[in-house]
């Protein structure tokens, strides 16, 4: 292995190493503020080597890993994810000390999840960097078993916080049955084809009467149901409003965007190197999903009244928005490099919108209560109380319902766009309704927010206090919210430039 | 430049009022007042300075061409017509009523509310002069959310209700919109290997007759729902209800033109031949909005609810007129646009008044207004008979105008439609009768019109009668090559009918 590979390496080593230093810090000197410091410099720095490596991209790294563009994009954006996340963590954490018996024990679960935070962005650049089915589990792991721990985190923190062990367990057994369904898939093909590597499964897919063959379907057929699990989409969603409440409400925000989006990231470079999806049954699946997704999943959050349940649910909802972008893909009309651009905005915009939303959730909320402030009656008046959260989280919901002047307006835009290029009636029509069905319940969390209320006092949140850290975080996130939808050209040259490259 | 400055204005003079209230620093009502006259004298000076220029066969003027999102081919385009210029001045116009309607109505929130208020102005100044269609769809959602918010914040008992259905109802119409929009492009860009937003560039798109007709009904919805028509005006009784004074004013006045505008600047002339073809069943469309629209108006015990139904009924001629396919429809479309802006809006500031005085709506709580207030009563009664139609008055020409535009291509809808004239004077009276006249059941003095009142009433009244008696201006402003729906019908110029009409 050369110097340039090294180089193209080294962002995952510098987090993996960052991982071992936070491990290190933690058996010295454990305490709360010096670990989160250090997580987020061992992220800036992390961001500092993908800079680096982008200059020798793209480069394959052993058969296992592409250094290319869209790898390091990724990898990029989950780590500033990642940024945000640990940064929000900090206080939220902090506020746990009070019902903990043994102080003392504190700062070491603290560590803990600063650990397991780094390793699951690490699993997630592995994922997105990967064109072997090998690498592709191994990422797929890393972030998998991180986030076990972290999503079921609070549970030591005695009986008030059982939904978080309960959303933990959970996590654990459906992902390790997708994982298993994952694995079958990539057995099969691997039985029927006899390569891992998804540039010769791409030219070996070619060949005539693959598409007929009975264990290539199935082991395909497995290995979407398995990626659609980890995507949560309907039918396989059931996982999603529980462990999305369960769960600390930072993290809850890293299974919604950094989790998802590698795997999509993973999804779409399989779709690029191998026509899988051009198999005509896959792509009917992949309608009826879609469909599904759009307009079950905002169904299913109207009845919602919680917050963190209602946006697991528009979650759901909005990764079926993607995967009509993905299914445009296979139309002729539409190229790989618009389908990439497109997935690759509304990424950005979900990302930033997501983060925004679980943001507010967490500085609202805090460790040590039995429960997340995700209740509807806990935001009630908000904006009466404290107008800029309100505000923020006005915003944040306005662009996961497309509303222009938001990012979240662009990146449906670029949906729209395609479908109708792709001449995708039916699935606009799924769209529309989806959209139409989630405006009502964004529009009723609004308006609860701005509702005067007379019950503040019985909540006992009359005021509410944002730690300066946080106060930057949702700033910025609104700043980027609003800056994308108005002056979105600068971050399309930049996506459209983090192209997939093919060997 | 100046349209980007005269919005940016108001959109920063939203935000001033906000911050300056937060802040404690002034009464916003008056910097409100200030941003809206600034604004209009800042209009009235551009216009009376700048030279036209003629593209597309119509002369426009102010017009700004700057690259936005490069990547799509959107641009910052603006530019105003006559017809434009015409709706931007009663924006800006219904923007100082609707402050001045409101002025002891909003009693928390005030920074907030008059936000709210100069944004929505902002969105549809927006509208009315954008010539791009990205940014007029974003303008067309963003006037939305504002209004929402004035809905759902300082609205009547069922407010949350009433807004979620403005919403919902605009927002699923204006998504099929989005649609067309984008299929719009995509077939110019097929056609053409340029891929743009720009209107004069999508104006000659070569689309096959299935396609044009899809295209049509997406942007026809869109529109259908904003004027309303039945059968997609569910969302406007609420609305209309619901919303705080200055919100009813600013939806009847100015918001359902937008719907009326769209129609007039985009459907028609975007889908020539779709449009001729659809235009009976629009026609149609309008002439059961007028029936429809007075005769459940007239079953109402609600003051605004009744106010709301007349609205939906006099939105039915401006449908009617459009579609005619002549000159003469168009501009009799345009007059009952700016005549329905100044009557509706004076019933409903009267409207708001009442509901201030006496905490209701229910016109079965009112009578003998008359005695305690009189000159209230004058002025309402002067709305009352211009909207039923009164000859001389701004109404009367407009309704008018549409109907002799749409006699000549569609007789028998024309005549059912002219039923609507009939109708009209009974909800009107009905209104003076039963609030002014008879005995109220519960004794009470109201208080009679206060100066600021009798200013507000008194400014529009001017406007209706000066419409009325003299509407060559605006119709000259309106009439320099609007694009209308072809049909097999000579025109005739409206002058020339005047003269005819004079001499016989």
């Amino acid at each position: 292995m050369g110097k340039q590979e090294l180089i193209a390496l080294l962002p995952i080593i510098v987090i993996a190493a960052s991982a071992v230093a936070v491990m290190l810090l933690a058996a010295f000197k454990p305490r709360p503020g010096l670990l989160n410091g250090l997580t987020l410099v061992g992220l800036l720095l992390t961001l500092a080597a993908l800079l680096w490596a982008d200059e020798h991209a793209p480069l394959q790294v052993t058969p296992l890993l592409i250094i290319d563009r869209f790898a390091l994009f990724y990898s990029a954006l989950s780590v500033l994810a990642g940024m945000v996340v640990a940064l929000l963590s900090g206080r939220y954490l902090a506020t746990a000390g009070v019902s903990v018996e043994q102080p003392a024990g504190q700062s070491h679960l603290t560590a803990e999840y600063y650990i397991l935070l780094l390793t699951a962005i690490l699993g997630a650049m592995v994922l997105v960097s990967s064109r072997h089915f090998a690498s592709f589990f191994i990422g797929l792991e890393l972030l998998g078993v991180s986030l076990y721990v972290l999503v079921a985190y609070l549970a030591p923190f005695g009986a008030a916080r059982a939904s978080s062990l309960e959303a933990g367990m959970k996590y654990l057994i459906l992902s390790g049955v997708a994982s298993a369904l994952l694995l079958f898939g990539i057995a099969l093909l691997y039985a029927e084809f006899g390569v891992l590597d998804f540039a010769q499964l791409g030219e070996l897919w070619s060949q005539p009467g693959v598409m007929d063959n009975a264990i290539v379907a199935v082991g395909l057929a497995l290995l979407l149901s398995g990626a659609c699990f980890k995507l949560s989409l309907i039918p396989f969603h059931m996982w999603t409003p529980d462990v999305y409440e369960g769960a600390p409400a930072p993290i809850t925000a890293f299974v919604a965007t950094v989790s998802k989006g590698a795997i999509f990231a993973f999804v779409l470079r399989l779709f690029a190197d191998t026509n899988a999806f051009e198999h005509p049954a896959v792509c009917g699946a992949l309608t009826v999903i879609a469909i599904l997704s759009m307009v079950g999943g905002n169904l299913l959050a109207l009845l919602q009244n919680n917050v963190k349940r209602l946006l697991a649910y528009s979650s759901i909802a909005h990764i079926g928005y993607l995967l009509v972008v993905l299914l445009a893909g296979t139309n002729a009309k539409t190229g790989t490099a618009l389908v990439s651009e497109a997935v690759g905005f509304y990424l950005v915009a979900y990302f930033v919108t997501t983060l925004g939303a679980f943001g507010v959730v967490t500085v609202l909320s805090k460790a040590g209560s039995g429960q997340d402030s995700d209740q509807l009656s806990d935001y009630r008046g908000l904006f009466w109380r404290a107008p800029g959260l309100a505000i923020i989280l006005a915003a944040m919901l306005l662009s996961l319902a497309g509303i222009p002047l938001t990012v979240g307006f662009i990146g449906k835009f670029y949906i729209v766009v395609l479908g109708v290029q792709a001449s995708m009636w039916v699935l606009l029509a799924a769209l529309i309704l989806g959209s139409v069905i989630g405006l009502y319940y964004y529009l009723r969390l609004i308006v609860v927010m701005f509702l005067r209320d007379d019950k503040t006092s019985e909540h006992g949140a009359l005021s509410v206090h944002v730690a300066p850290g946080d106060k930057l975080v949702l700033l910025t996130l609104v700043v980027l919210l609003v800056w994308l939808g108005v002056y979105p050209d600068p971050v399309i040259s930049l996506i459209q430039s983090a192209e997939l490259s093919i060997f | 430049m100046m349209l980007i400055y005269l919005i940016a204005l108001l959109f920063v003079g939203g935000l001033l009022c906000w911050v300056v209230d937060r802040a404690k620093l002034a009464d916003v009502r008056w910097l409100a007042l200030l941003v809206l006259a600034a604004a209009l004298v800042m209009l009235l000076l551009a216009f009376a300075n700048s030279e036209g220029l003629e593209v597309a066969g119509r002369q426009w003027w102010l017009g700004i061409n700057v690259p936005w999102i490069s990547r799509f081919g959107v641009a910052l385009t603006f530019a105003m017509d006559g017809l434009s210029f015409l709706m931007v001045l009663l924006t800006l116009f219904l923007g100082i009523v609707a402050v001045l309607s409101s002025w002891q109505e909003i009693e928390r929130n005030s920074g907030f509310f008059h936000f709210n208020l100069l944004w929505v102005l902002a969105g549809v100044v927006g509208v009315f002069t954008a010539l791009d269609l990205f940014l007029f769809f974003v303008f067309w959602e963003v006037m939305l959310v504002p209004m929402y918010f004035i809905i759902a914040v300082w609205g009547h008992e069922n407010r949350v209700y009433a807004a979620m259905k403005f919403f919902i109802f605009t927002q699923a119409s204006g998504l099929l919109m989005l649609v067309a929009i984008v299929g719009l492009v995509y077939f110019h860009y097929q056609a053409s290997g340029v891929l743009t937003f720009n209107y004069f560039a999508l104006l000659d798109t070569p689309l096959s007759e299935t396609v044009a007709f899809w295209l049509m009904l997406g942007f026809f919805i869109a529109f259908a729902v904003k004027l309303p028509a039945v059968p997609v005006h569910p969302w406007l009784p609420d609305a209309h209800t619901q919303a705080p004074t200055a919100g009813s004013v600013i939806l009847a006045g100015i918001l359902l033109k937008t719907g009326a505008y769209g129609i007039i600047r985009f459907t028609v002339p975007l889908f020539p031949e779709a449009s001729a073809q659809f235009a009976p069943m629009a026609m149609m469309l309008g002439v059961v909005s007028i029936i429809y629209g007075a005769a459940v108006a007239f079953a109402q015990t609600d003051l605004k609810r009744l106010i709301a139904y007349t609205s939906i009924s006099h939105m039915g001629f401006v449908l009617v007129g459009v579609y005619a396919g002549n000159e003469l429809g168009m501009q009799g479309a345009v007059m009952t646009m700016l005549a329905h802006g100044m009557t509706s809006a004076a019933l409903f500031a009267f409207a708001g008044a009442i509901q201030q005085r006496i905490h209701s709506r229910d016109m079965r709580e009112m009578g003998g207004f008359w005695n305690s207030a009189p000159r209230l009563g004058a002025w309402v009664l002067f709305f009352s008979v211009a909207a039923l139609g009164m000859p001389g008055l701004a109404n009367f020409m407009g309704e008018f105008l549409a109907l002799v535009g749409a006699f000549k291509t569609h007789t028998w809808l024309t005549v059912i439609a002219a039923g609507g004239l009939i109708l009209a004077p009974v909800y009107t009276l009905l209104v003076i009768q039963k609030v002014f006249h008879g005995k109220s059941l519960i004794e009470r003095n109201v208080a009679d019109a206060c100066p600021r009142e009798i200013v507000m009433m008194a400014m529009m009244a001017v406007i209706t009668i000066v419409l009325g008696l003299y509407p060559q201006m605006v119709l000259d402003l309106v009439s320099q090559g609007l694009t209308v729906a072809p049909a097999p019908i000579i025109e005739t110029p409206v002058s020339d009918l005047m003269v005819q009409l004079s001499k016989g």
